[in-house]
């Protein structure tokens, strides 16, 4: 089927609101091309269990569109226009299966050398659209703080290489009372800054207690039911001889009903938590791998005004068949290995929480737990320096919120 | 012919930061090589593909996951058909089973009878052990972390189990014995390969390492610890030429990755975790050259292409490299 022939009727399989936005929009889906409309679908598909600011992006990006001529919008779209597809992608139920039509087009982008071409239609095309209305700055500047380390009595590895740059590298940290004093900065935040989705704490082996109403909390352990059923679906799977592609395809598909998580009280969290556990690779297995693709997706997605993030040790590598049955037995820990993890992981999550609005003015502290390395960068903090003199962790929080 | 193993970025390996990683290229083999600080991948980033794309100097186009043969001729075909060299003489050893086609391709002037032997040292492994041993050994079997789920039906012309034990003389019992003080599959691969160089001598030999794509899972830790395993055997396997009398001083070796992986600065893929957006860092890495008349000590800083190695090979050792889209690299003949 070709775009022109969309109908309103043919949006009867989305989820209520995704049913309703696009079934106002069908003269001008009708315009666009093959090689973009579907993509846009697969956001519309979900617009049920998008954050606000997802919603928001899509709304604007829509009523972008819309305000276009059709000349203007043509060349906006010229690049996804001039792609070459095949007739048999056309034919594929692009408007109820979006995602798996996606899976499909950037194969046959690679196959045929145009993903390159792909690429910069893509880059234009989200910079026109963020250029026509830049995004709002927070409502308070953004804090990430990061926990790695838990368990490692010493460590040769030279902590924060990439973060020291950007800011303080202090060794002379006290230690005390340091993850209360995080875990309390982060719900005092939260209860005075209350927003949907605007504050979250992330553990990646047991959640601490922690109290306050307005902070999205979950962890590794919290989701070991919902990654015990995945990872049974994983061996099931593998034992059947299912290939690659249609293995992507039983991920992509799978509901929280399907992990346990179908009476949830959020069903846009479960949404996010299956998301992470299905699209993130080796999310289900190696814990460390699960903080630092939450992060990213919480930032990519919610773009929370505050981030704590717990590192816990993963389990060590094995081979593939003894890391899906993690929860069906005691895995052995890599405290080190996952410190390294995690090292990386925090600069990652520095480098996502930065690609948001008001990134001048955000914050970021990673401390290695229990000992005296932490890096702060923020606004009022110089770069690439040292400090040794002593200092305690509410005197950090305090100095770049 | 040796692919260090599974998409490395230039971050962990050459670059300042990542030179750490590296000690025995840094120290042992630079010094002795050639060595290309930009060869350009222009094709698919997927292994399989990427890997026979090498072998035929083209960029190959099939689907990475399907156990299919390349299109055009390979390196072993050329080098066989027009030297007129015999099967024993040309020899891949390939990380897991998606790669069993990679010895010969479909083309019909060559394809069939032309190609090399193609042993996977994993599956030979696990057919060699009773299902009771299996658990001392699965550290050496696991299969690449992009599809971990995936192992293709063979159809090529690997080598069995059976003929293990003729080709290279090796007793079943020796090699299981022997795999069980390894630590990973490459040092598996590479551990077979020496038995192919000490007992049948092979002049083209393609070693395709991949213990670093565990970086798909996500743990960096893992990812520069395989790095620094191949590291190690690409300085193992060099030596082992010097110690070889077949090979000492007569033998060239190239290294290279098949690609790079994802920058940190691009927001549409994570970092060294995958090599999906197609960006320069995940197509741009380099190779290193070495043996009797290549230029020792040399950094080549112009751009080259993966494909211009087959023609490469071609000039040197009197092939015509006839349907490959690269050209011959005129700083190592």
């Amino acid at each position: 089927m070709l775009p022109r022939e969309l109908q309103a009727s043919q949006f009867a399989g989305y989820p209520p609101q995704a049913r309703q936005l696009a079934a106002g929009l069908v003269s001008l889906l009708q315009q666009l091309p093959i090689g973009f409309l579907p993509l846009l679908l697969r956001e519309i598909i979900v617009y049920d269990w998008k954050f606000p600011p997802e919603r928001n992006e899509l709304e604007h990006q829509l009523a972008y569109l819309e305000s276009r001529s059709p000349d203007q919008r043509r060349q906006l779209l010229a690049g996804f226009e001039k792609l070459h597809l095949p007739h048999g992608l056309e034919a594929f139920d692009w408007v109820n299966e979006p995602g798996q039509f996606s899976e499909q087009l950037t194969t046959h982008l690679w196959a045929t050398l145009q993903i390159d071409a792909f690429r910069a239609a893509a880059i234009d095309y989200v910079r026109t659209i963020n250029a026509a209305a830049p995004h709002a700055p927070p409502a308070m500047p953004r804090l990430s703080m990061v926990v790695l380390g838990k368990d490692v009595a010493e460590n040769q590895y030279r902590l924060f290489r990439k973060l020291r740059p950007y800011g303080v590298y202090f060794n002379r940290v006290k230690p005390e009372n340091g993850l209360r004093i995080l875990l309390d900065a982060a719900a005092a935040r939260a209860q005075a800054h209350p927003a949907p989705y605007g504050h979250w704490y992330i553990d990646g082996g047991r959640e601490e207690p922690v109290s306050s109403e307005g902070l999205v909390r979950f962890s590794y352990d919290s989701l070991a039911p919902a990654r015990a059923a995945l990872q049974d679906k994983m061996q099931k799977t593998f034992q059947s001889g299912m290939g690659p592609e249609a293995f992507r395809t039983m991920l992509a598909r799978m509901r929280p009903a399907e992990l346990g998580l179908g009476d949830a009280p959020d069903a846009v969290l479960s949404r996010f938590q299956v998301s992470v556990l299905t699209e993130g690779s080796g999310t289900q297995i190696f814990s460390t791998t699960f903080v630092q693709w939450a992060a990213r997706e919480a930032f990519r997605r919610a773009q929370p005004l505050t981030l704590l993030l717990r590192f816990a040790p993963r389990q060590r590598a094995r081979p593939m068949n003894e890391l899906l049955a993690e929860t069906q037995r005691k895995p052995e820990l890599d405290p080190q290995g996952s410190l390294v993890d995690a090292d990386m992981g925090a600069y990652y999550t520095w480098l996502n929480q930065q690609r948001l609005a008001g990134a001048e003015q955000s914050s970021f502290l990673v401390w290695f737990e229990d000992h005296n390395e932490a890096v702060a960068i923020g606004p009022a903090l110089a770069r690439a320096t040292e400090s040794g003199s002593p200092v305690d962790l509410q005197h950090l929080v305090k100095q770049i919120s | 012919m040796v692919t260090f193993g599974g998409g490395a970025r230039d971050e962990e390996t050459f670059m300042p930061d990542g030179q750490e990683n590296i000690p025995h290229l840094l120290t042992d083999l630079m010094p002795r090589a050639t060595f290309f600080s930009q060869m350009v991948n222009r094709g698919i980033l997927g292994h399989y593909v990427a890997t026979a794309s090498l072998a035929t100097g083209a960029y190959e186009t099939f689907n990475n996951f399907a156990a299919v043969p390349p299109d055009r001729p390979t390196v072993f075909e050329y080098f066989r058909k027009d030297l007129k060299r015999p099967a024993v003489d040309a020899w891949v050893v390939a990380p897991s089973n998606g790669f069993n086609r990679i010895g010969e391709s479909g083309n019909r002037s060559y394809g069939r009878g032309w190609g090399a032997g193609v042993i996977l040292p994993k599956r030979l492994l696990a057919a060699a052990l009773s299902s009771s041993e299996g658990a001392a050994y699965e550290h050496l079997l696991r299969d690449n972390y992009e599809t971990p789920l995936y192992a293709p039906d063979l159809g090529g012309n690997q080598i069995e189990l059976h003929q293990m034990a003729e080709v290279l003389r090796l007793s079943v019992a020796d090699f299981a014995a022997h795999a069980r003080v390894l630590a990973s599959p490459d040092e598996l691969s590479v551990y077979i390969a020496r038995q192919l160089m000490r007992q049948l001598a092979p002049s083209l030999l393609w070693i395709t390492l991949h213990d670093i794509d565990i970086a798909h899972s996500g743990t960096y830790s893992l990812y520069l610890e395989a790095i620094r395993r191949t590291d190690r055997l690409c300085g193992e396997i060099w030596s082992n030429i010097q110690s070889e009398p077949e090979y000492a001083g007569k033998t060239n070796m190239f290294i290279l990755p098949d690609f790079g992986r994802d920058s940190d600065d691009d927001a549409g893929g994570n970092g060294f975790q995958h090599h999906r957006t197609g960006d320069a860092l995940s197509r741009t890495t380099w190779m290193m050259a070495m043996g009797p008349g290549v230029r020792e000590n040399m950094v080549v800083d112009r751009a080259a292409e993966p494909t211009d190695l087959v023609p490469t090979l071609g000039a040197l050792l009197g092939f015509d490299a006839r349907l490959s889209q690269g050209k011959p690299l005129p700083e190592v003949l």
